[in-house]
């Protein structure tokens, strides 16, 4: 199941400029530590990793811990190459990917 | 259960000797390392697994941390294994940002920030941040390129209660830096309490 993800970007770029992309999911990011009310143990249930291609260059990426809070949230920054589309794939534990694609505007 | 032991199958000859190392990591991966076996740490296993023995821990020394704050064992295995035999500055192109005080344990705001002119010569490729008293120590690893333009990243950490919380740059020239900040927790925030 695909989660709700929010991206964002400069709304006007420039090639060359150095860009900060923000990338949230929703997510519960279960960390395994937890135990119910009989006492069993929640199994864990994180986001594990994001990973951000343009073109083909993955340009960035993030492994997350259990440590990272719930809705991942990450920022982080981009020198940009032209206009083109961002890909982001977040991958979870039970092996479901979710994928957001968002247009670079240069001009 | 003997953990050095070929397994119960026909010996697959094109298979070249295993090595030291092999035995060492297969040892590992089967949670039965002995403290003989391993002068190193388990490069390649995963940092939740192998129980590495208290040898092959990297000195604290070697990172800045605040007195009277006992880092946790998973740090030590997590440190020893992406430092290997390096030696970590300390320094001024590497901060954590964090709050002094975090409330809430469960959102805490950070930021880890290198001054690099990200060429293809000289550019952070890696970034980790690390805990020293939750239950998993490694709480994230970002990796950049050149491309990245800025080696910044930023995002929200949980922490389990007051302590030190490390941030670790490689750099593509093989330098790597350290940054430490001490963080007071008031309400944990890893849900082990």
């Amino acid at each position: 199941m695909a989660s709700k993800t929010r991206i964002k970007l400069p709304e006007k770029t420039a090639v060359g400029d150095v860009i900060e992309i923000r990338a949230l999911i929703n997510h519960v990011m279960e960390t395994g530590n937890r135990k119910d009310a009989n006492g069993q143990v929640i199994p864990r249930d994180i986001v594990n990793s994001l990973t951000v291609t343009f073109g083909k260059v993955t340009v960035f990426k993030a492994e997350f811990g259990p440590g990272i809070s719930s809705n991942p949230f990450v920022a982080f920054h981009m020198r940009v190459p032209g206009p083109g589309e961002l890909v982001f794939v977040w991958q979870d534990d039970a092996g479901v990917q979710t994928i957001e694609r968002a247009p670079l505007l240069v001009g | 259960m003997s953990c050095d032991r070929s397994p119960p199958v026909e010996p697959q000859r094109h298979i070249k000797i295993l090595s030291r190392r092999d035995i060492v990591l297969g040892a590992s991966a089967a949670g039965a390392l002995f403290g003989l076996l391993a002068s190193r740490p388990a490069l390649t296993a995963g940092t939740d697994a192998a129980p590495a023995a208290a040898e092959t821990v990297v000195p604290i020394s070697r990172v800045p941390l605040s007195e009277g704050l006992t880092p946790s064992h998973q740090f030590d295995e997590a440190l020893g294994v992406i430092l290997k035999d390096a030696e970590p500055a300390a320094g001024e192109p590497l901060t954590l940002t964090l709050p002094d005080l975090a409330e809430n344990g469960n959102v805490v705001p950070y930021t880890i920030a290198v001054e690099s002119p990200m060429t293809d010569n000289d550019y952070v490729h890696t970034l980790h941040l690390l805990s020293t008293a939750n239950p998993q120590a490694v709480v994230a690893t970002f990796h950049l390129i050149p491309a990245t333009g800025k080696a910044m990243v930023s995002g929200r950490m949980r922490l389990a209660k007051t302590q030190d919380v490390v941030a670790i740059a490689e750099v593509s020239t093989g330098q790597i830096l350290v940054s430490a900040r001490k963080i007071e927790v008031t309400i944990g925030g890893c849900g082990n309490e």
